[in-house]
Formats: C-alpha cells, sequence, structure tokens
C-alpha cells in the first residue's frame, strides 16, 4: 500500500525559507485537503476512469477556484506563488486533479477577469469560484494543436447574434461543464465566446479510453450553428494573443505542478527503498538506488528554484511567457523523468496503483505533451536567446 | 456570546521524539507540531456556536511565541482574535499552574463559554478542562460528544462505560471536546488571508510555582521483533503454547 499518509517534502536546500507564512499555510491546507479527502479514493477514480464531482464543493470551500482572482468577484486574492503552491499540492494527488483547478482558475476564470465586461465578471465569476459553475477552455481542434491559429472554427455574426461553428479536442472538463470558454475565427480576428453548455447545437461528448489522466473528464466539442447574443462574446481579448495569455498562466501552475507529482513519487521510492530489505539490506543502501535518488533529489531541487524565481517575478510584473515557457519545459520533464526512475526503483510494484507512482507517469506523460508540448516550449525558449523564431 | 477555546502546541502525530539532555523533558529541537487533535474540536465548536448566537472567539494558548503558527490555523478556521500567555519554559508547567494562569486570563477577558479538548495529545493527563472550571467557579461538562447551546445553558451528551449520559448547565460554562462531537473544517485560503488581519497578542501569563514536577521520562523499550511459529491449521497447537508460556496472554 502507497505511503501518502505519512509523506514527507524533500526541502534539501530548506527553501521553506523563502515562503511567507501564508504561502506556507495555503500549501499546508491544500496538503492537508488533497492528504484526508483525495488520495485514498484517488486509485478508484483512476480505475474507473471518472473524476470525483462530489468534491467539487469542498474544493470551492477550500478556496483552489480562481484563489488569484480579486476578493470582490467571490476569489481569495492569493498572490501568483501561494498559486503555484496550490497547483504543487493539487498534482502532488493526481495531474487530473490539479487540471480540472487549472482549467476552472487560469483557463476560464481567468479569460473572464482579464477579457471579460464588468457584467460578465459578476455574474460568471463569484459561480465559478464557488463551484457552482464548472468551466471548460475550448481552443486546440482535431487538426490545430501547437498550432491554434491554424483554427477552423468560425464565429459569423449576424445582427445582435453571433452564429458559432467547429469542433475542438481534447478539451478537459467539456462534458462537466455550463459553460465554455469557446475561441473562434472571426472577421476582425479570433475572439473569445462564453458559450453555455445547454445551448442549442453544442455537445461535449467524452473521449475514453485514455491510459493518461483517467481521473479527469476530457471531452469533444461540437458546435452546430450555435447561436449566441453578442453580450457572451468576450469584449477585452483579441487575436491568438488573447487566449495564448490564458495559456501562460495555466502553465505556469502547470511548472508547480510537476514538482508536486516529483515529490510525490520521490518520497514514495525513497521510503520504499529505505524499507525494502534485498540481500539483507535495505535497497536504498545500495550504489545504484543511491545514485538515482540522488540525481532526482538535485533536479527536483533545481526545478524548485525555477518554479519560485518565476512565481516571484510573476508577482513583481516582471515575468515573460518565455519564463513561464522554461519552468513548464523543465519542470514537467523533470517529473516524468522522476516518476521514471522511480517507477522502476519500486520493482514490480511500481506497475501496481497501490502505488503513486505508475498512475503520476502515466498523467505526466499527458502534461508533458498539454499546454505547449515539450518541443514547442523548446523553441519559444530558442527564440527568446536567439531573437529568431524557429517555428515554420 | 463570548466564547473562548484554549489549545495546546503538540508534536505531530509522526513525530519522533527525543528526551532532553536532563533526562525529564522532550527535545524540542527539530520536533514539528501542530494543534492537539482534540482542541482542533474545540476551535470547531467555538467557531459554530459563534455562527449560531454571533459574538466572538478568542483561542487562547500558554505556549512559545512561535506557536502563533497554530494560532494562525485557529485564526483562519473563523477565530477572531488569539492570545499567547508566553511562557518560554510552558512546556514544563503542570497542568495546575497552565490551569491557573489560563483562569487568570480567561477571568480578564471574560466568558459565557469556555471550550478545550478533552485531553492533549502529548502528556495525555486531561487535567486542564476541569481545573479551569474549578478554579473560575464555571459549570464543567467532560467528554462532550453532542452539543445544544442556548444563550442561558444548553444540554450535552457524553459517552460513558454504561450508555450516553444527557446533561443540562447553565452558562458559565467549561466544555471539554470528545471524538465525534463535530468534524472540524480546513482552513480554507479566503480564512487564511483573513487571518493575517487578525491580531495574536502576546502577553506575560500569571507566575504560578509547579505542585507537580516531571523527575525523569523513560521511552517505553523497543517492542520484541514477532516470530512466527508455523503455517496452517498444524500450528495451532505450537502458537497456543507460545501464548501460554511465552507471552503468558492466555
Amino acid at each position: 500500500m502507497g505511503s501518502f499518509a505519512n509523506f514527507r517534502q524533500l526541502d534539501y536546500l530548506g527553501l521553506d525559507d523563502q515562503f511567507s507564512e501564508d504561502e506556507l499555510m495555503v500549501r499546508d491546507a491544500v496538503r492537508s485537503w488533497v492528504t484526508e479527502r483525495y488520495l485514498p479514493i484517488a486509485m478508484e477514480h483512476f480505475e474507473n476512469g471518472t473524476f470525483p464531482m462530489e468534491l467539487v464543493p469542498e474544493l470551492a470551500e477550500l478556496g483552489v477556484f480562481g484563489p488569484t482572482t480579486p476578493v470582490e468577484y467571490g476569489g481569495a486574492g492569493l498572490n501568483s506563488v501561494a498559486y503555484g503552491l496550490i497547483c504543487q499540492e493539487l498534482e502532488r494527488g493526481d495531474s487530473g486533479l490539479r487540471s480540472f483547478v487549472s482549467v476552472q482558475g487560469s483557463l476560464v476564470m481567468w479569460p473572464i477577469f482579464a477579457y471579460g465586461s464588468e457584467e460578465q465578471k459578476r455574474r460568471w465569476l463569484p459561480q465559478l469560484a464557488s463551484g457552482k459553475v464548472i468551466g471548460c477552455f475550448g481552443l486546440t481542434e482535431p487538426d490545430f494543436g501547437s498550432n491554434p491559429g491554424g483554427m477552423l472554427t468560425t464565429a459569423v455574426k449576424k445582427g445582435d447574434e453571433w452564429v458559432l461553428n467547429g469542433r475542438k479536442m481534447w478539451i478537459t472538463n467539456g462534458t462537466c461543464s455550463q459553460v465554455s470558454v469557446v475561441w473562434a475565427r472571426t472577421s476582425e480576428g479570433i475572439r473569445g465566446f462564453l458559450v453555455e453548455t445547454g445551448t442549442p447545437g453544442f455537445s461535449a461528448p467524452e473521449q475514453k479510453h485514455k491510459f493518461s489522466l483517467r481521473a479527469s473528464i476530457t471531452s469533444e466539442l461540437v458546435l452546430q450553428d450555435v447561436v449566441v447574443k453578442d453580450s457572451a462574446r468576450l469584449p477585452g481579448g483579441i487575436g491568438l494573443k488573447a487566449p495564448l495569455g490564458c495559456l501562460t498562466q495555466a502553465r505556469y501552475g502547470i511548472a508547480w505542478g510537476g514538482l508536486g507529482a516529483a515529490f510525490a513519487c520521490f518520497d514514495e521510492a525513497l521510503q520504499y527503498s529505505k524499507q525494502r530489505i534485498v540481500f539483507d539490506k535495505p535497497l536504498a543502501g545500495f550504489q545504484i538506488p543511491q545514485k538515482k535518488l540522488a540525481d532526482m533529489a538535485t533536479q527536483i531541487t533545481m526545478a524548485q528554484l525555477l518554479a519560485l524565481r518565476v512565481g516571484r517575478l510573476k508577482d513583481e510584473g516582471k515575468y515573460t511567457p518565455s519564463h513561464v515557457s522554461m519552468a513548464k519545459r523543465n519542470n514537467v520533464a523533470m517529473a516524468l523523468d522522476v516518476a521514471r526512475v522511480c517507477r522502476d526503483m519500486l520493482g514490480a510494484n511500481g506497475i501496481s496503483l497501490e502505488y503513486q507512482v505508475g498512475r503520476h507517469l502515466c498523467n505526466l506523460e499527458s502534461v508533458i505533451t498539454y499546454e505547449g508540448t515539450h518541443d514547442i516550449h523548446t523553441l519559444a525558449i530558442g527564440q527568446e536567446v536567439t531573437g529568431l523564431p524557429a517555428y515554420r | 456570546m463570548k466564547i473562548i477555546a484554549c489549545v495546546k502546541r503538540v508534536p505531530t502525530t509522526e513525530a519522533q521524539v527525543k528526551i532532553g539532555a536532563d533526562g525529564a523533558s522532550i527535545d524540542g529541537a527539530g520536533l514539528e507540531s501542530m494543534l492537539s487533535f482534540y482542541d482542533d474540536l474545540a476551535i470547531e465548536e467555538a467557531v459554530r456556536s459563534r455562527e449560531k448566537h454571533g459574538g466572538e472567539v478568542t483561542v487562547l494558548t500558554l505556549g512559545p511565541s512561535d506557536c502563533s503558527k497554530e494560532l494562525r490555523e485557529a485564526l483562519a478556521k473563523g477565530a477572531d482574535k488569539a492570545t499567547i500567555l508566553l511562557d518560554p519554559s510552558w512546556a514544563a508547567r503542570d497542568a495546575r499552574s497552565t490551569a491557573k494562569a489560563l483562569a487568570a486570563k480567561i477571568q480578564e477577558l471574560g466568558a459565557d463559554v469556555v471550550f478545550c479538548g478533552r485531553v492533549a495529545t502529548d502528556r495525555d493527563q486531561a487535567s486542564v478542562g476541569t481545573l479551569l472550571s474549578s478554579y473560575l467557579g464555571f459549570a464543567c461538562v467532560t467528554d462532550v460528544v453532542k452539543l445544544e447551546l442556548t444563550p442561558t445553558g444548553g444540554t450535552a451528551q457524553r459517552e460513558t462505560e454504561a450508555g450516553i449520559e444527557t446533561v443540562s448547565f447553565p452558562v458559565p460554562v467549561v466544555i471539554t471536546c470528545d471524538k465525534g462531537l463535530n468534524e472540524p473544517r480546513f482552513a480554507g485560503l479566503k480564512g487564511i488571508m483573513a487571518a493575517k488581519k487578525k491580531t495574536i497578542d502576546e502577553v506575560a501569563p500569571l507566575a504560578v510555582e509547579n505542585a507537580v514536577v516531571v523527575q525523569k521520562i523513560e521511552l517505553p523499550a523497543a517492542r520484541k521483533a514477532g516470530r512466527i511459529v508455523g503455517e496452517g491449521a498444524g500450528a495451532v497447537p505450537a502458537l497456543m503454547e507460545a501464548l501460554r508460556n511465552e507471552a503468558k496472554v492466555l
């Protein structure tokens, strides 16, 4: 049986000193909730391919939906470092849990806050923060992932209304949402629309048979002559930079999330290797396991420093999307490497869902691809250091 | 309604306790701390009572300055303010001197209801709540698992060996909280942010000499390793023999 109840987070360089008292309280509050309420049911939901919707009111009560949103719109007004720590702790539970919260906060609440009208903010943000409404974000299409600017979904203005047609793929929470932020091509460029999912012509069939993010709902969005009022259009965002701005928020959280998954795997492998006796002594007492643990401790610690620095830059208003690219790219790849090594260290037990490492390993195969693939972030960093875009 | 929750910092459940150099105290270095389990029930019941009847919840502790960490958590869960009776040698205080110091502060603050945990999970004495009621001259109901509070009194249920006992009481009262009374809430993120604006006072406690002084602490002897006497039904006689003559439990 996994040892998550006795989780001890690696803190090799004493980085807890770098967080404020309230940042640590936020982290510890989410950590306790994940340990007590989520982890006992994680395996079951992963196996069944379901998300524990019954926990949504508790997540809302905890305050993790859009926690950086100002208090007047139903948020907690937290800083970005605290938000990062929340993502870290949620992903220590499962990437699917963190994905749910990333989508609700960074991809639905954030664009409404950043690009929405005052009326849209007042209507939607408190309901989303309280979990009474679940949202999803429709950008990716079947043939347009890394190149979203090529999207085929259209919105055509007819009087005071817009008619939307198209398909979106790999949409987290699509099937369980009441509102969808849909990005569509218009005569004035790419624009965002708040489409209520009960609108005629809108459907969101679930995408099944995943081996990754199983405890998370993934959907296709189908829009067939979906008519919305002009008041559903996000007035403040135009062009591809509008949805990419949302993704920068979510990717920032994912950089911290990768740390959470890595902490979980590392701790499990460390505890396991200290207890597991092979050839009459603990596995951890042999040189090859120690090299693995030393390498992972170093990689995790460097990733912590990266996330923390980008977080502080974000709170100081000095961060750029290319900073976030480096953090997301490095930390998710690090987490995937750590999960693979830890899976190996647990031997045959590593393939059992009674332990966490296999679940994290499978999940991270999605996380390295979504929200900007590892390779696309490589090109973002490449462009930043050379000044030469190499996407085409 | 003026409500006070008395709480104590204790080592975490997972903490590996080491004995101090004097052989009569716990070595606090590197020891992670938390609110005593039953005190969390006291905070929850205090906040629920305030939510129902209005008023104010003060969390009171006797301890070191850095137990503000535990008090911040109580404030994040909804308490209005907190006071530390600052005593560097708090851990050496006996229950009587702790209760006298708490009682003096409660008298100064005024209280209708004082909630305490049934017992602190470190020293395991279950004494402070009852002593407190005696020094304050308040009614006292211990080990409460269900509570109906009104502005003038209330009824409470206690689990005893013989069954469930229901009692009535007037205010002011000291209630000690037992497992089952409530399910403590998590500190929500909004609560944590709100707690930043709440005050934690630090004041000197009443000086009281200890009547009971710890002379020595010894860790329990390490458990002997288990022994497998055999497998299947054929091993039953050997097991009976070992239980009878070796473990001497039959």
